[in-house]
């Protein structure tokens, strides 16, 4: 990816040359592996710090909200989206942003290749060429096709490209139509179930939670200045790992991110202990595109669904 | 958010949703008749989203 890091730097250097910006927001290597930091450069002394690969989960519209700032963010396909959602939502307004675009090739999976490993992980190579990832750490090196480690939200996105920008760093790629890419396939596999076995797979699958809320943080769209979770009066919800609080917990999170989340994954690759929490989040996603035809961050101008009302909105739930 | 209740396996038949006015007091009891009938004629008996631990300070 050394084209992208290149064009990043030559474009951020230009932006905070030409004050165009107060700020350049993109991501230099992080401290462990696999995991790059977001970076805010404020001179172009500091730009040569810019990198892109395939660890740059986070999602940077979390940095973006309430800023008074000019600032030059870097932004894949689900970035930018999430960035339309704040101009919605006025979190930003468009004209203090300049959007550097990165047509997005994926993420790798941090869990993934965490689980392969025979230990910890300790550098990551990745070959542009042949498409593969190499880890390696003490004793041992092991090389990975990327797309069999891709995450799973990057394996199935369908908008790789950015929905708004000011300049691409490199031609757009190609987009997965929806029949190649099968974004719901999980959610069908779990709709499939009965009562009973979805709640067991809801069960296993939030038993590791420790109430980190990681997830929360990780995401641009949980930006409540202050959230259910830490209110006190009145309390929400319980504050223990309680399963029924946990549960609460996720339930409540993803339905405030219903008709908003973009499927970035950032939630899922921050958690510390390896919870899909997509498996709530996708399913809201797919009602909303069955429910309402919506897809979030399209565009800047359109209210989404839950906060606008319509005579033709479904009610048949209602009795 | 009946949907995705249903999808984290609550049952359909806990699930009720119903406009009633201060007046339709006949409707108010026929709807908790249904919600009551459809709740007991469930299979699993599973509490959901009842926390049974006791509470710790």
């Amino acid at each position: 990816m050394k084209s992208y890091t290149d064009k990043i730097k030559e474009i951020a250097k230009r932006l905070l040359k030409e004050d165009k910006v107060d700020m350049v927001i993109g991501y230099r290597k992080g401290t462990v592996p696999l995991m790059h930091q977001p970076f805010f450069a404020t001179s172009e002394g500091e730009v040569d710090s810019f990198v892109w690969d395939s660890n740059c989960g986070l999602n940077l519209a979390n940095y973006i909200t309430d800023r008074k700032e000019r600032i030059g963010i870097v932004a894949t396909g689900c970035n930018s989206r999430n960035i339309a959602v704040h101009v919605v939502e006025g979190k930003i307004q468009r004209d203090q942003l300049y959007i550097i675009g990165i047509p997005c090739q994926g993420m790798v999976d941090r869990h993934k290749l965490a689980a392969m490993a025979e230990g910890n992980i300790a550098s990551v190579e990745e070959d542009e060429d042949k498409g593969t990832i190499t880890i390696s750490g003490q004793g041992f090196s092991k090389s990975v096709d990327k797309a069999e480690v891709l995450q799973e939200n990057c394996s199935i996105c369908v908008h790789r490209n950015p929905v708004l920008c000011d300049e691409l760093v490199a031609d757009e790629v190609t987009e997965q139509t929806r029949e190649q890419a099968d974004p719901y396939a999980r959610v069908r596999e779990i709709e499939a179930m009965s009562p009973d076995d979805k709640w067991a797979h809801f069960d296993d699958l939030l038993s590791d939670c420790i109430r980190c809320y990681a997830c929360r943080n990780a995401c641009p769209l949980c930006y409540c200045p202050q959230c259910f979770v830490d209110e006190s009066n009145p309390q929400w919800v319980g504050k223990s790992v309680d399963p029924t609080d946990i549960r609460t917990f996720h339930l409540l999170r993803a339905y405030h991110c219903a008709g908003r989340c973009t499927d970035c994954g950032a939630c899922v690759r921050s958690c510390p202990v390896g919870i899909n929490v997509r498996d709530f989040t996708k399913k809201l996603e797919k009602d909303c595109l069955e429910l309402y035809g919506w897809e979030a961050g399209l565009n800047t101008e359109q209210r989404p669904p839950l906060d606008t009302y319509k005579p033709e909105d479904p009610e048949d739930f209602i009795k | 958010m009946k949907n995705l209740l249903e999808h984290m396996g609550v049952e359909p038949e806990r699930l009720h949703f119903s406009w009633i006015s201060s007046a339709e007091s006949t409707k108010f009891v026929d709807v908790a008749t249904k919600v009551t009938e459809s709740v007991k004629s469930l299979e699993s008996k599973e509490k959901k989203f009842v926390k049974t631990k006791p509470k710790v300070a």
